[in-house]
């Protein structure tokens, strides 16, 4: 669906994008993740042919950008960096405005009106009344945005940032629709920096860092065990004895056991009388994996280069992940996975995807 | 597109504000006189004031002449500095580009509704003061026309309403025309910029400089090349016979301005990372 070979975009001295070969597959609901200012958002431009490449090649459905932009574009629908409206204008007269500008505005009125009419349906906004988009509340506005995104029933949806603005039960939402379109066979590119937003809806993953596309993975994949279990035991000393080595790691009355079978260790803690408060595989969160994959956002500006551990605050655990892949540190690997280290200080990225889990 | 760039403009309050105070102007200036009945002396104050007293229906002409200078030039100045910049700065442009309009189409589009918005504000001027002086100033024949001799070489023959109309609508296309230069200068400037209030202000500053250099003798060499030169050409309408050299010159002038500048906004916006 989305094809780049070595793309690069350079602005003056600054690299934005180096050599990037992405590859998002028809169907896919792919998750582009990386810290703010790691050239995620030139990546969209160049692909929807807003902003040239220095070199290398983007085809999207197998045209070539920036070549065939306008008959590509008929096919996509997309919300970059933010929805645009005119401002003295409502949502609706917003929306019949882009209707009418390009390729496939046509029909009879009663046509267009019911294309946007149903376009505001589906993002939420069907009972919007007349009053000015400089009324509108952030989260209207990303409404707004979604809406003219699906205006033409798009094969390719890229959404740069889509829930912004949106509260818990808004990005619920947009999640369920996005889900849905998929479903019915559209394939979804979704920009952000929400580990949660990405983690929850896509099938698909890439880290950008720097400029570097520096991870393309299944989500499954990424998801994988890490070959531990997480057991929580009122019981831990006896649990420790028991084992006799095969725990790698104490917190209180949390033990991380070196073993893949999680129901094999349960029957023996049992059997033994062991208390069990809980127990699971640990999985290598999406965050573990990010954050091991990209270095600080260009928005921390540290006078001296920040130290990778600094990244991680008091609290995370000396053997974290960015060191040694294959041991998460211990702390990191509550829940299913997708909690993130309840003691790390929240920097700027992590902060952000915090608030949606909580 | 087209279409609608027309209907964004029909729809947006600042195009009726700016038409408003356009025409105000020169109603205000008719009733003064209306009331006072103290015309300036032939020779100064606006072009052609010191006639209309006795005759209405060449106070379209004295009203064009008060807002040319510097209100049409500003209202032309800032629409046209809106085309490119405005919409990257409410966040459209690249909604319009991903819908997907064409860079080329959308300048096309963007330069009628200029197009349409000159002649509208031009229209409108000569319209709502050709109502104003006939109410106020009433209708006689229009022999008094050589109220300055500077403007009007016309050597005592008058001119007939059929004669005036017909050269007010000259008038009008042409100072129509004219300011299609300042528009397409802000048009090429608001390219560049995603601010609409600088590239209104680039072009009024290059509109200014030229005014400042046609007045200025040492300037001589290049005043054949400046944007306002002709403009006032326009008073060679009411002439009789009508000096069409400089009315010429100035049509060559100008569509020699709107070209290079248009093919030069064209360049550069289709070349252009589009980063608002």
């Amino acid at each position: 669906m989305i094809v780049t070979r070595a793309l690069t975009k350079r602005f003056g001295r600054i690299t934005a994008v180096h050599e990037v070969d992405l590859n998002v597959r028809e169907g896919d609901r792919y998750g582009l993740l990386g810290p703010n200012g790691s050239g995620k958002t030139t990546l969209v431009r160049m692909i929807l042919g807003l902003v040239y490449a220095t070199s290398g090649e983007i085809e999207v459905m197998g045209q070539p950008i920036p070549r065939r932009t306008n008959e590509v574009l008929r096919e996509v629908g997309a919300l970059v960096e933010g929805p645009g409206a005119y401002a003295h204008l409502s949502g609706r007269a917003n929306l019949t405005f882009l209707d009418a500008s390009g390729p496939g505005g046509g029909g009879s009125r009663k046509a267009r009106r019911l294309r946007v009419e149903e376009a505001l349906t589906r993002a939420g906004l069907s009972g919007v009344d007349d009053r000015p988009v400089k009324t509108y509340s952030l989260g209207m506005r990303q409404r707004l945005g979604l809406a003219a995104a699906l205006l033409h029933q798009p094969r390719l949806l890229v959404l740069d940032e889509p829930t912004n603005g949106l509260d818990p039960q808004g990005i619920r939402e947009i999640r369920d629709l996005l889900e849905e379109l998929n479903a019915n066979g559209t394939t979804i590119f979704l920009c952000s920096h929400l580990l949660s937003e990405v983690e929850q809806l896509c099938t698909r993953v890439g880290v950008m860092d720097r400029g570097h596309l520096v991870l393309e993975e299944e989500m499954s994949q990424v998801r994988s065990p890490t070959g531990r279990v997480v057991v929580h035991t009122p019981d831990a000393d006896r649990a420790v004895a028991l084992l006799d080595g095969g725990v790698e790691h104490r917190d209180g009355a949390r033990l991380l056991v070196r073993t893949a079978d999680a129901a094999e260790l349960n029957a023996r803690l049992v059997r033994e009388g062991l208390r069990i408060d809980e127990i699971h595989v640990q999985r290598r969160s999406l965050e573990d994996v990010v954050l091991e994959a990209t270095g600080p956002g260009s928005d921390r500006l540290d006078a001296e280069p920040a130290e990778p551990a600094e990244l991680d605050g008091p609290g995370v655990h000396v053997d974290g992940v960015r060191k040694v892949e294959t041991r998460p540190s211990a702390s990191t690997g509550t829940g299913t996975g997708t909690s993130l280290s309840p003691g790390s200080e929240p920097d700027a990225w992590q902060g952000t995807s915090r608030e949606f889990l909580e | 597109m087209i279409v609608t760039e027309l209907a964004k403009l029909v729809r947006r309050p600042r195009t009726w504000v700016s038409l408003a105070l356009l025409c105000g102007l020169p109603a205000i200036v008719a009733i003064f006189l209306g009331v006072t009945e103290v015309a300036p002396p032939p020779g100064e104050g606006p072009t052609f004031l010191s006639a209309v007293l006795s005759n209405g229906s060449l106070y379209p002409a004295a009203a064009l002449a008060m807002v040319l200078p510097l209100f049409l030039p500003v209202s032309v100045a800032v629409v046209g500095g809106d085309s490119i910049a405005g919409e990257a700065g409410s966040g459209m442009l690249r909604y319009l580009l991903l819908r997907p309009v064409g860079r080329t189409r959308l300048l096309v589009a963007k330069l009628i509704a200029l197009t349409a918005y000159v002649m509208l504000a031009v229209v409108a001027v000569a319209a709502t003061s050709y109502a104003i002086g006939v109410a106020i100033f009433g209708t006689e024949p229009a022999s008094a026309l050589a109220g300055s001799e500077l403007i009007t070489s016309v050597s005592g023959t008058g001119l007939s309403d059929v004669q005036v109309a017909l050269r007010i609508t000259y008038t009008v296309l042409y100072i129509g025309f004219s300011m299609l230069g300042v528009g397409a200068l802000a048009l090429f400037l608001s390219t560049f910029t995603d601010s609409p209030l600088a590239a209104a202000l680039g072009a009024l500053a290059a509109l200014v400089t030229s005014q400042v250099l046609v007045t200025l003798d040492a300037a001589a060499s290049v005043q054949p090349y400046l944007l306002t030169r002709y403009w006032l050409a326009w008073v060679d309408f009411f002439r009789d016979p009508i000096l069409w050299r400089d009315i010429e010159r100035g049509l060559a002038l100008q569509a020699v301005y709107v070209g290079v500048l248009l093919a030069a906004s064209w360049a550069n916006f289709a070349t252009r990372d589009v980063t608002s």
